[in-house]
Protein backbone atom coordinates (compact mmCIF):
# COMPACT_ATOMS: atom_id res chain seq x y z
CA UNK A 1 0.00 0.00 0.00
CA UNK A 2 2.77 2.55 0.77
CA UNK A 3 4.73 1.51 -2.28
CA UNK A 4 1.98 2.24 -4.33
CA UNK A 5 1.26 5.59 -2.56
CA UNK A 6 4.63 6.55 -3.05
CA UNK A 7 4.78 5.55 -6.52
CA UNK A 8 2.00 7.91 -7.36
CA UNK A 9 2.93 10.74 -5.05
CA UNK A 10 6.89 10.72 -7.09
CA UNK A 11 5.18 9.69 -10.69
CA UNK A 12 2.69 12.82 -10.08
CA UNK A 13 5.36 15.29 -8.89
CA UNK A 14 8.39 14.07 -11.23
CA UNK A 15 5.75 14.56 -14.34
CA UNK A 16 3.98 18.25 -12.83
CA UNK A 17 7.36 19.91 -12.17
CA UNK A 18 8.58 18.47 -15.56
CA UNK A 19 5.53 20.55 -16.96
CA UNK A 20 6.47 23.73 -14.95
CA UNK A 21 9.70 23.45 -16.37
CA UNK A 22 8.75 23.98 -19.56
CA UNK A 23 6.20 26.00 -19.42
CA UNK A 24 7.56 28.93 -16.38
CA UNK A 25 8.01 32.41 -17.60
CA UNK A 26 11.56 32.55 -15.72
CA UNK A 27 14.44 30.05 -16.41
CA UNK A 28 15.28 30.49 -13.02
CA UNK A 29 12.25 29.03 -11.53
CA UNK A 30 12.25 26.44 -15.04
CA UNK A 31 15.98 25.09 -13.08
CA UNK A 32 14.30 24.71 -9.58
CA UNK A 33 11.74 22.96 -11.36
CA UNK A 34 14.21 20.56 -13.18
CA UNK A 35 15.61 19.64 -9.45
CA UNK A 36 12.27 19.33 -8.48
CA UNK A 37 11.64 16.68 -11.02
CA UNK A 38 15.81 15.09 -10.55
CA UNK A 39 15.06 14.96 -7.16
CA UNK A 40 11.67 12.60 -7.87
CA UNK A 41 12.83 10.41 -10.49
CA UNK A 42 15.64 9.57 -7.37
CA UNK A 43 12.64 8.79 -5.30
CA UNK A 44 11.04 6.46 -8.28
CA UNK A 45 14.41 4.46 -8.64
CA UNK A 46 14.77 4.27 -4.94
CA UNK A 47 11.57 2.21 -5.35
CA UNK A 48 12.43 -0.09 -7.81
CA UNK A 49 15.57 -0.93 -5.97
CA UNK A 50 18.10 1.05 -7.85
CA UNK A 51 20.16 3.01 -5.05
CA UNK A 52 22.93 3.87 -6.92
CA UNK A 53 21.19 4.90 -9.60
CA UNK A 54 19.21 6.90 -7.39
CA UNK A 55 22.19 8.57 -5.88
CA UNK A 56 23.83 9.40 -8.57
CA UNK A 57 20.89 11.06 -9.99
CA UNK A 58 20.96 13.65 -7.00
CA UNK A 59 24.76 13.92 -7.12
CA UNK A 60 25.34 14.42 -10.61
CA UNK A 61 22.09 15.75 -11.82
CA UNK A 62 20.92 17.90 -8.88
CA UNK A 63 24.65 18.59 -7.61
CA UNK A 64 26.44 19.42 -10.84
CA UNK A 65 24.26 19.81 -13.88
CA UNK A 66 21.72 22.06 -12.18
CA UNK A 67 23.68 24.29 -10.85
CA UNK A 68 25.52 24.69 -13.82
CA UNK A 69 22.08 25.69 -15.31
CA UNK A 70 21.14 28.07 -12.76
CA UNK A 71 24.79 29.20 -12.74
CA UNK A 72 24.69 30.24 -16.55
CA UNK A 73 21.27 31.43 -16.42
CA UNK A 74 22.35 34.05 -13.87
CA UNK A 75 25.73 34.93 -15.54
CA UNK A 76 23.89 35.73 -19.10
CA UNK A 77 22.23 39.02 -18.99
CA UNK A 78 19.05 37.97 -21.27
CA UNK A 79 15.79 39.64 -21.28
CA UNK A 80 13.83 36.34 -21.75
CA UNK A 81 10.49 38.45 -21.83
CA UNK A 82 11.58 38.97 -25.43
CA UNK A 83 12.80 35.06 -26.15
CA UNK A 84 8.87 34.11 -25.12
CA UNK A 85 7.85 35.85 -28.29
CA UNK A 86 5.60 33.01 -30.19
CA UNK A 87 5.11 31.22 -27.31
CA UNK A 88 1.25 30.98 -27.28
CA UNK A 89 1.54 30.51 -31.82
CA UNK A 90 3.78 27.40 -31.18
CA UNK A 91 1.46 25.94 -28.71
CA UNK A 92 -0.69 24.32 -30.51
CA UNK A 93 1.04 22.82 -33.10
CA UNK A 94 3.87 21.68 -30.38
CA UNK A 95 0.40 20.17 -28.13
CA UNK A 96 -0.97 18.32 -31.15
CA UNK A 97 2.61 16.79 -32.00
CA UNK A 98 2.87 15.71 -28.48
CA UNK A 99 -0.54 14.23 -27.91
CA UNK A 100 0.27 12.43 -31.01
CA UNK A 101 3.44 11.12 -29.72
CA UNK A 102 1.97 10.02 -26.28
CA UNK A 103 -0.45 8.51 -27.54
CA UNK A 104 1.11 6.65 -29.73
CA UNK A 105 3.97 5.78 -26.97
CA UNK A 106 0.92 4.72 -24.55
CA UNK A 107 -0.20 2.55 -27.50
CA UNK A 108 2.92 0.88 -28.22
CA UNK A 109 3.03 0.36 -23.97
CA UNK A 110 -0.81 -1.52 -24.15
CA UNK A 111 0.18 -3.35 -27.12
CA UNK A 112 3.52 -4.59 -25.60
CA UNK A 113 4.29 -7.85 -24.66
CA UNK A 114 7.44 -8.98 -23.77
CA UNK A 115 6.40 -12.98 -24.45
CA UNK A 116 8.05 -15.44 -22.07
CA UNK A 117 11.15 -13.68 -20.64
CA UNK A 118 14.00 -15.95 -20.61
CA UNK A 119 15.45 -15.64 -16.76
CA UNK A 120 18.23 -17.44 -18.59
CA UNK A 121 19.20 -15.13 -20.80
CA UNK A 122 19.87 -12.56 -18.39
CA UNK A 123 23.43 -10.48 -19.02
CA UNK A 124 23.89 -9.89 -15.04
CA UNK A 125 21.39 -11.35 -12.82
CA UNK A 126 20.83 -9.59 -9.78
CA UNK A 127 21.37 -11.36 -6.49
CA UNK A 128 18.54 -10.74 -4.22
CA UNK A 129 21.06 -10.90 -0.80
CA UNK A 130 23.46 -8.38 -2.16
CA UNK A 131 23.17 -4.97 -2.08
CA UNK A 132 22.63 -3.07 -5.44
CA UNK A 133 25.82 -0.88 -4.89
CA UNK A 134 28.25 -3.41 -4.13
CA UNK A 135 26.79 -5.65 -7.56
CA UNK A 136 26.93 -2.70 -9.32
CA UNK A 137 30.53 -2.12 -8.63
CA UNK A 138 31.35 -5.82 -8.82
CA UNK A 139 30.09 -5.61 -12.62
CA UNK A 140 31.48 -2.21 -13.64
CA UNK A 141 35.05 -2.33 -12.33
CA UNK A 142 35.19 -6.22 -14.30
CA UNK A 143 33.04 -7.04 -17.23
CA UNK A 144 32.30 -3.30 -17.92
CA UNK A 145 35.80 -2.00 -17.07
CA UNK A 146 36.17 -0.50 -20.70
CA UNK A 147 32.74 1.01 -20.81
CA UNK A 148 33.31 2.75 -17.61
CA UNK A 149 36.95 4.16 -19.00
CA UNK A 150 35.20 5.23 -21.89
CA UNK A 151 32.81 6.92 -19.83
CA UNK A 152 35.16 8.94 -18.68
CA UNK A 153 37.19 9.66 -21.60
CA UNK A 154 33.69 11.36 -22.58
CA UNK A 155 33.85 13.20 -19.67
CA UNK A 156 37.21 14.42 -20.12
CA UNK A 157 36.22 15.59 -23.63
CA UNK A 158 33.44 17.43 -22.51
CA UNK A 159 35.88 19.29 -19.79
CA UNK A 160 38.78 19.72 -21.91
CA UNK A 161 35.70 20.95 -25.13
CA UNK A 162 34.02 23.37 -22.53
CA UNK A 163 37.07 24.66 -21.39
CA UNK A 164 38.55 25.76 -24.88
CA UNK A 165 35.32 26.80 -26.30
CA UNK A 166 34.69 29.28 -23.28
CA UNK A 167 38.37 30.53 -22.92
CA UNK A 168 39.88 33.70 -24.50
CA UNK A 169 42.94 35.10 -24.39
CA UNK A 170 42.99 38.61 -23.06
CA UNK A 171 44.92 40.99 -24.56
CA UNK A 172 46.55 44.25 -22.19
CA UNK A 173 47.61 41.05 -19.41
CA UNK A 174 50.92 41.47 -17.83
CA UNK A 175 51.91 37.94 -17.22
CA UNK A 176 55.63 36.24 -16.52
CA UNK A 177 57.04 34.89 -19.39
CA UNK A 178 60.14 32.67 -16.84
CA UNK A 179 61.26 31.57 -20.83
CA UNK A 180 61.81 35.21 -21.53
CA UNK A 181 63.38 36.11 -18.78
CA UNK A 182 66.30 33.18 -18.85
CA UNK A 183 67.01 33.83 -22.87
CA UNK A 184 67.55 37.65 -21.73
CA UNK A 185 71.56 38.14 -21.47
CA UNK A 186 73.48 41.00 -20.03
CA UNK A 187 75.17 42.46 -23.42
CA UNK A 188 71.35 42.70 -24.58
CA UNK A 189 70.28 44.57 -22.45
CA UNK A 190 72.87 46.75 -20.72
CA UNK A 191 74.44 49.33 -22.63
CA UNK A 192 77.91 51.30 -21.36
CA UNK A 193 77.87 54.85 -23.12
CA UNK A 194 80.34 57.71 -22.29
CA UNK A 195 77.44 60.65 -21.73
CA UNK A 196 79.62 64.16 -23.13
CA UNK A 197 78.35 66.53 -20.92
CA UNK A 198 75.91 69.22 -21.55
CA UNK A 199 73.94 66.76 -24.39
CA UNK A 200 70.73 65.01 -24.24
CA UNK A 201 70.54 61.90 -23.41
CA UNK A 202 69.72 59.06 -25.98
CA UNK A 203 67.17 56.96 -24.93
CA UNK B 1 0.09 -3.32 -7.47
CA UNK B 2 2.91 -1.20 -9.73
CA UNK B 3 4.06 -2.99 -12.88
CA UNK B 4 6.63 -1.83 -15.25
CA UNK B 5 3.78 -0.44 -17.75
CA UNK B 6 2.90 2.24 -14.91
CA UNK B 7 6.89 3.02 -14.66
CA UNK B 8 6.78 2.84 -18.35
CA UNK B 9 3.68 5.30 -18.83
CA UNK B 10 5.28 7.98 -16.30
CA UNK B 11 8.49 7.68 -18.40
CA UNK B 12 6.65 8.69 -21.36
CA UNK B 13 4.76 11.42 -20.39
CA UNK B 14 7.91 12.78 -18.93
CA UNK B 15 9.25 11.93 -22.59
CA UNK B 16 6.78 13.89 -24.10
CA UNK B 17 6.99 16.99 -21.60
CA UNK B 18 10.62 17.18 -23.45
CA UNK B 19 9.71 17.03 -26.77
CA UNK B 20 6.70 19.42 -26.55
CA UNK B 21 9.46 21.94 -24.53
CA UNK B 22 11.48 21.56 -27.61
CA UNK B 23 8.86 22.45 -29.44
CA UNK B 24 7.26 25.42 -27.98
CA UNK B 25 10.11 27.20 -26.25
CA UNK B 26 11.99 27.52 -29.83
CA UNK B 27 13.60 30.57 -28.85
CA UNK B 28 15.46 29.71 -25.44
CA UNK B 29 18.24 27.86 -25.99
CA UNK B 30 18.14 27.56 -22.37
CA UNK B 31 15.09 25.83 -21.86
CA UNK B 32 15.51 23.83 -25.02
CA UNK B 33 18.82 22.34 -22.92
CA UNK B 34 16.60 21.71 -19.71
CA UNK B 35 14.21 19.95 -22.12
CA UNK B 36 16.68 17.47 -23.00
CA UNK B 37 17.51 16.64 -19.67
CA UNK B 38 13.83 15.95 -19.22
CA UNK B 39 13.96 13.50 -21.93
CA UNK B 40 17.68 11.70 -21.28
CA UNK B 41 15.97 11.52 -17.33
CA UNK B 42 13.23 9.02 -19.14
CA UNK B 43 15.31 7.43 -20.35
CA UNK B 44 16.86 6.36 -17.37
CA UNK B 45 13.49 5.50 -15.94
CA UNK B 46 12.64 3.18 -18.49
CA UNK B 47 16.36 1.68 -18.64
CA UNK B 48 16.08 1.24 -14.37
CA UNK B 49 12.53 0.02 -14.46
CA UNK B 50 13.00 -2.64 -17.05
CA UNK B 51 16.15 -3.71 -15.18
CA UNK B 52 14.41 -3.61 -11.92
CA UNK B 53 11.73 -5.60 -13.26
CA UNK B 54 14.09 -7.93 -15.33
CA UNK B 55 16.65 -8.47 -12.30
CA UNK B 56 19.17 -7.82 -14.82
CA UNK B 57 21.51 -5.44 -13.78
CA UNK B 58 23.20 -4.49 -17.13
CA UNK B 59 20.38 -1.86 -17.16
CA UNK B 60 21.35 -0.05 -14.57
CA UNK B 61 25.05 0.07 -15.84
CA UNK B 62 23.53 1.56 -19.23
CA UNK B 63 21.95 3.69 -17.11
CA UNK B 64 24.97 5.21 -15.56
CA UNK B 65 26.42 6.09 -19.45
CA UNK B 66 23.24 7.40 -20.34
CA UNK B 67 23.56 9.94 -17.16
CA UNK B 68 27.53 10.37 -18.39
CA UNK B 69 26.72 11.64 -21.84
CA UNK B 70 23.87 13.95 -20.33
CA UNK B 71 26.12 15.82 -17.89
CA UNK B 72 28.50 16.09 -20.58
CA UNK B 73 26.39 17.11 -23.10
CA UNK B 74 24.72 20.17 -20.71
CA UNK B 75 28.58 21.16 -19.87
CA UNK B 76 29.48 21.81 -23.53
CA UNK B 77 26.19 23.04 -24.81
CA UNK B 78 26.20 25.66 -21.93
CA UNK B 79 29.82 26.56 -23.21
CA UNK B 80 28.70 26.61 -26.59
CA UNK B 81 25.51 29.30 -25.33
CA UNK B 82 27.97 31.19 -23.03
CA UNK B 83 30.39 32.29 -26.82
CA UNK B 84 27.39 32.85 -28.32
CA UNK B 85 25.98 34.88 -26.30
CA UNK B 86 29.76 36.19 -25.51
CA UNK B 87 29.57 37.22 -29.58
CA UNK B 88 25.96 38.27 -30.16
CA UNK B 89 24.90 39.44 -27.06
CA UNK B 90 21.62 37.54 -26.87
CA UNK B 91 21.09 33.86 -26.98
CA UNK B 92 17.98 33.69 -29.77
CA UNK B 93 18.28 30.71 -31.79
CA UNK B 94 16.41 32.30 -34.32
CA UNK B 95 19.30 33.44 -36.64
CA UNK B 96 21.76 30.84 -35.61
CA UNK B 97 23.18 29.78 -39.17
CA UNK B 98 24.52 32.95 -39.32
CA UNK B 99 27.11 30.89 -36.78
CA UNK B 100 28.57 28.64 -40.30
CA UNK B 101 31.88 28.92 -41.44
Amino acid sequence: MIHVLAFYLFAILVVSSGALTILSRNPVHSVLWLILAFFNAAGLMILLGAEFIAMLLVIVYVGAVAVLFLFVVMMLDIDFAELRAGFVSYLPFGLLIALVLLAEIVLGIGLWSAGPIELAQRAAPATPDESNIKAIGALLYTRYIFLFEAAGIVLLVAMIGAIVLTHRARGGVKGQNIARQNRRRPQDAVRNINQPAGQGVEL
Amino acid sequence: MIGLQHYMVVSAILFVMGVLGIFINRKNVIIILMAIELILLSVNINLVAFSAFLGDLVGQVFSMFVLTVAAGEAAIGLAILVIYFRGRGTIAVDDVNRMKG
